[in-house]
C-alpha cells in the first residue's frame, strides 16, 4: 500500500540524512521525498511517499518518531487529504508541435513559462496521476526535460500536523 | 567565568559526575587533554587502542547505573571507536563518546585525519553531534549525558573540531534541558496495564520472557516480586540474566538458540507470554512463524516503541519505563482480590518440571581433559556466585550464561546484540573501575582474548587484578561447531595455529600466568587466581576439550522447539 507519511523536523545539518539513511538501512522504499522549512523556519516538514504493508508502515512511523530531531510523525493518507506535485517539463517546440503542445497544456491548465523558439518550460501542478496523465498526452519525442519536486499533502480540514 | 571550549568539556564531565573517561590522545584533542592534565576529579584510563576505550566505557556502564565516557582523537581514533559505539548501540548502553574533529575550516578539505565522524557513526549511535561553536559546548554536552540515559539508552556522540576546543566563551552548565523533539514516555498507560493483569491472571500456562531491560531499568526487584507474587515460571534472555535470580525454583533459564529445553519449550507452549523489556531477538525465538503456530497472547513491556509488534504481533503493548509498569502492576494485583487459577498452574508446573526432568544441560565431564562447562562451574562456585563475569563471544560466551548462574543483575556483561568478539577484557577493565571490591572475572577463548589483547598492558598501567579465564580449544569454537552440524564438517579457517604461550605473554606484561592442562587442577588454579594473586592480574589459560558444542541447539531458521539436546540427537 502506497502511504504519504508528513513529518515536522528540527531544521539541522544532518536532520535529512538521519531519516533518508534510516530508509536505507532498514530496507524501506522512499518513493519520492521533499523536505523545506515551514513559517517557523527553526522546523522543518518532510513529505515522504512510501509503499509498504500495515506492518511496515507502522514500523517506519515508529522509527521515524524515535529519530531524536523528529517533532512529529503522521500518515496523512490515513484519512482524507490533498496531494499536490509541481513539475516542469521542458519540451521541443517548433512548427505544428507549438500549437499542439499549448492546446494540451490549456485542457490540463498547465502554465507556459518560458518560451524560446524552439521550446517550452511547461509548468503543471496536480496529483501524481495528473502528472503522469500530462506526460502520457505528449509525444515522448518532444519531452527535453523533466523535473518534478516530489509529492507534497497535508491533511483536510480540522487535521492539523503542528507543533 | 571565561574558559577554553577544551576547559568547558572537561567542566562539563566533572558536572556530570564523571569518574573515569577511557580514552587516546591525538592531535585534534590535545586540548582537551591539556584541560583534562590541568585537573584531578575527572581520571583518564589510558587505553592501547580507541575500540577498548569505548569497551572499557561501556563495561564501567553496564556494571554500574551510570553513563559511561570515552573521549578519541578525530579520524583513525574515531573509527577505532566504531565498532565500540555500534557495540553499545545494539545492547541500548549509555555512553557518551567525544572524539576530535581537524578544525572547523578544514572540515570537507581532506584534511590529515579527518573523517566525517558524524556521518560514519550516524546508523550506530541513539543521536550524535557536530558542535561547530564553543557556546555550544555545555549545552551539548548536557544533552548527550540526557539523551544517552533517558528513554532507551543509547550511545551519543560529540564531534568537536580542535579550533571550538581552543575558542573561549562564559561557561555555565545548564541545569535542567528539554527537547521538543523528544520526551520518551516513562509511565506506562493504566488501562493497558490493567488488561495486562487480568490477562495474566486469566491464564492457564502463564510464562514470564525478560529481558536486558530490565536490567537497564533497575527493575530486577519489581520483577523478582511480581514474578513470587504470581508464581508463574521465568526465563531470563542473555541480556537480561541475572533480573531474576537463576538459582530460584520459578526460573527456567536462558531460552533461545542455546538456551534450556524448559524454557523454549515453555515460551512456546504458553498461552499468555509475558515479555518485559525483551524484543523477541532472532536468537530467541528462532523462526517467527515457527513461534506464531502455536496460538498465545503476548504482553509485550518496552520502553521503544518500535520494539514491539516488531518481529511477532502483540495483543497488549504497553510502552513505558520496565520498573515504573512492573510497580503499577504489582500495585494492582496486591489492591485487587484476584489471584491465579491454582488448579491451572499446578497443571503447568508439572508440565514445566517434566520438561525440566530432561536435565538439558547435563554433560560429559571427564578426568583426562579439561570440559569448559566444568571450568564455568568451577569459577561460580569458586566466587559464590558473587563475581561480575564478562565474557566475548562465541561458545564460551554460551556456556558462561549457561553455567554461571547470575542471582543478580549488572553482574553479566557482554555483548549480546553485535556479538563483538574481543569486549570481555575491555568490559572487564571497565567493571573493576567501577567495582573495585567486587572480583571480576573475564570468561574467553583464544580467538577472542587476542582481539584486545594489547589490554593487558592498560591492565598493568592501572593495577586492574582481573581474571582472566581462556577457554582456549584451538579453535574458533562456534565457528567450528557450524562448519561441523551445517558445512559438512570443512572447517575452513576456524582452526588457529601459532598461539602464543598466554601464561608467558601475561607474564610479560608482569601480571600472572597459569597454564592448566587437568580437570584436577582447574578448581585450585581458580582459588590461587582468587586468593593468593587476589591483587593481580591472573591470565588462566585452560587448555579445553577441542571438540566440545553447546548445546541445547536450535539451528538458524528453526523453529524454537526443534532443539538439539546433545550431541546424540545429531
Amino acid at each position: 500500500m502506497r502511504h504519504v507519511i508528513s513529518l515536522l523536523i528540527e531544521n539541522e545539518s544532518g536532520a535529512l540524512s538521519r531519516v533518508s539513511g534510516l530508509f536505507s538501512a532498514r530496507g524501506y522504499n522512499i518513493e519520492s521525498l521533499t523536505v523545506a522549512p515551514t513559517e517557523d523556519a527553526s522546523m522543518s516538514r518532510m513529505t515522504i511517499v512510501t509503499t509498504g504493508s500495515d506492518d511496515i508502515i507502522e514500523q517506519i512511523t515508529k522509527q521515524l518518531n524515535k529519530l531524536v530531531e523528529v517533532v512529529k510523525v503522521v500518515d496523512i493518507s490515513e484519512a482524507a487529504h490533498i496531494e499536490r506535485e509541481l513539475m516542469l517539463v521542458k519540451v521541443r517546440a517548433t512548427g505544428k508541435d507549438r500549437e499542439e503542445i499549448k492546446r494540451t497544456a490549456d485542457i490540463f491548465r498547465a502554465r507556459i513559462i518560458d518560451v524560446t523558439d524552439a521550446s517550452y518550460v511547461v509548468e503543471l501542478t496536480g496529483n501524481q496521476g495528473k502528472l503522469d496523465a500530462f506526460l502520457g498526452a505528449i509525444e515522448p519525442a518532444l519531452i527535453l526535460e523533466t523535473v518534478r519536486s516530489g509529492v507534497c499533502g497535508v491533511g483536510r480540514g480540522d487535521r492539523v500536523l503542528k507543533l | 567565568m571565561v574558559l577554553t571550549g577544551a576547559e568547558i568539556v572537561i567542566r562539563c564531565l566533572q558536572e556530570e559526575k564523571v569518574e573515569y573517561v577511557f580514552g587516546y590522545p591525538g592531535g585534534a584533542v590535545l586540548y582537551i587533554y591539556d584541560a583534562l592534565f590541568q585537573q584531578e576529579a575527572v581520571r583518564h584510563v589510558l587505553v592501547r587502542h580507541e575500540q577498548a576505550a569505548v569497551h572499557a566505557a561501556d563495561g564501567y556502564a553496564r556494571s554500574t547505573e551510570r553513563v559511561g565516557v570515552a573521549l578519541v582523537t578525530s579520524g583513525p581514533g574515531a573509527t577505532n571507536a566504531v565498532t565500540g559505539i555500534a557495540t553499545a548501540f545494539c545492547d541500548s548502553i549509555p555512553l557518551v563518546v567525544i572524539s576530535g574533529q581537524v578544525p572547523t575550516a578544514a572540515i570537507g578539505q581532506d584534511a590529515f585525519q579527518e573523517v566525517d565522524t558524524v556521518g560514519i557513526t550516524r546508523p550506530c549511535v541513539k543521536h550524535n553531534f557536530l558542535v561547530k561553536d564553543v557556546r555550544d559546548i555545555a549545552s551539548t554536552i548536557k544533552k548527550a549525558f540526557y539523551l544517552a540515559k533517558t528513554g532507551r539508552p543509547g550511545p551519543v556522540l560529540v564531534d568537536i573540531p580542535k579550533d571550538v576546543s581552543m575558542h573561549k566563551c562564559e561557561f555555565e552548565y545548564p541545569k535542567e534541558i528539554s527537547m521538543r523533539s523528544y520526551n520518551p514516555v516513562v509511565k506506562g498507560h493504566s488501562g493497558q496495564i490493567k488488561k495486562a493483569v487480568q490477562l495474566l491472571l486469566e491464564a492457564k500456562r502463564p510464562m514470564i520472557y525478560t529481558g536486558g531491560g530490565v536490567v537497564l531499568s533497575n527493575a530486577a526487584e519489581q520483577l523478582t516480586r511480581l514474578t513470587r507474587l504470581l508464581g508463574y515460571p521465568i526465563t531470563n534472555t542473555l541480556m537480561g540474566l541475572g533480573g531474576y535470580p537463576a538459582s530460584d525454583r520459578q526460573y527456567l533459564g536462558m531460552p533461545g538458540m542455546h538456551g534450556t529445553y524448559e524454557a523454549n519449550m515453555s515460551m512456546h507452549y504458553s498461552d499468555v507470554l509475558l515479555a518485559v523489556g525483551a524484543r523477541f531477538d532472532d536468537r530467541v525465538i528462532g523462526l517467527p512463524s515457527h513461534f506464531a503456530e502455536e496460538p498465545r497472547k503476548i504482553i509485550h513491556i518496552d520502553i521503544d516503541p518500535s520494539s514491539i509488534s516488531k518481529r511477532v504481533k502483540v495483543d497488549v503493548p504497553i510502552v513505558g519505563d520496565v520498573k515504573e509498569v512492573l510497580e503499577e502492576m504489582i500495585r494492582q494485583l496486591e489492591s485487587g482480590e484476584a489471584r491465579p487459577n491454582p488448579e491451572a498452574l499446578a497443571a503447568w508446573w508439572k508440565q514445566v518440571e517434566e520438561w525440566r526432568g530432561r536435565n538439558c544441560m547435563v554433560y560429559k565431564n571427564s578426568d583426562e581433559i579439561i570440559k569448559p562447562q566444568f571450568v564455568v562451574q568451577k569459577l561460580w562456585e569458586v566466587t559464590g556466585g558473587e563475581a561480575i563475569v564478562t565474557s566475548d563471544v562465541g561458545q564460551h560466551q554460551m556456556w558462561a550464561a549457561q553455567y554461571y548462574r547470575f542471582d543478580k543483575p549488572r553482574r553479566w556483561l557482554n555483548s549480546g546484540g553485535l556479538g563483538t568478539m574481543g569486549v570481555g577484557m575491555p568490559y572487564a577493565m571497565g567493571a573493576k573501575l567501577a567495582n573495585p571490591d567486587m572480583p571480576v572475572a573475564c570468561i574467553t577463548g583464544e580467538a577472542s582474548i587476542q582481539m584486545n589483547i594489547q589490554e593487558l598492558s592498560t591492565c598493568k598501567q592501572f593495577r586492574l587484578p582481573i581474571k582472566i579465564c581462556n577457554l582456549n580449544n584451538r579453535y574458533l569454537g562456534m565457528v567450528r561447531q557450524w562448519q561441523q552440524l551445517f558445512h559438512g564438517q570443512r572447517y575452513s579457517e576456524s582452526y588457529m595455529d601459532s598461539l602464543p604461550d598466554f601464561a608467558k605473554l601475561a607474564e610479560s606484561y608482569g601480571h600472572v600466568g597459569i597454564r592448566v592442562d587437568k580437570p584436577g587442577d582447574v578448581e585450585g588454579a581458580i582459588r590461587e587466581a582468587f586468593t593468593t594473586h587476589k591483587n593481580e592480574l591472573v591470565f588462566l589459560d585452560f587448555q579445553v576439550d577441542q571438540t566440545e558444542n553447546v548445546y541445547p541447539m536450535v539451528q538458524g531458521g528453526k523453529g524454537l522447539t526443534e532443539m538439539i539436546l546433545s550431541a546424540e540427537d545429531l
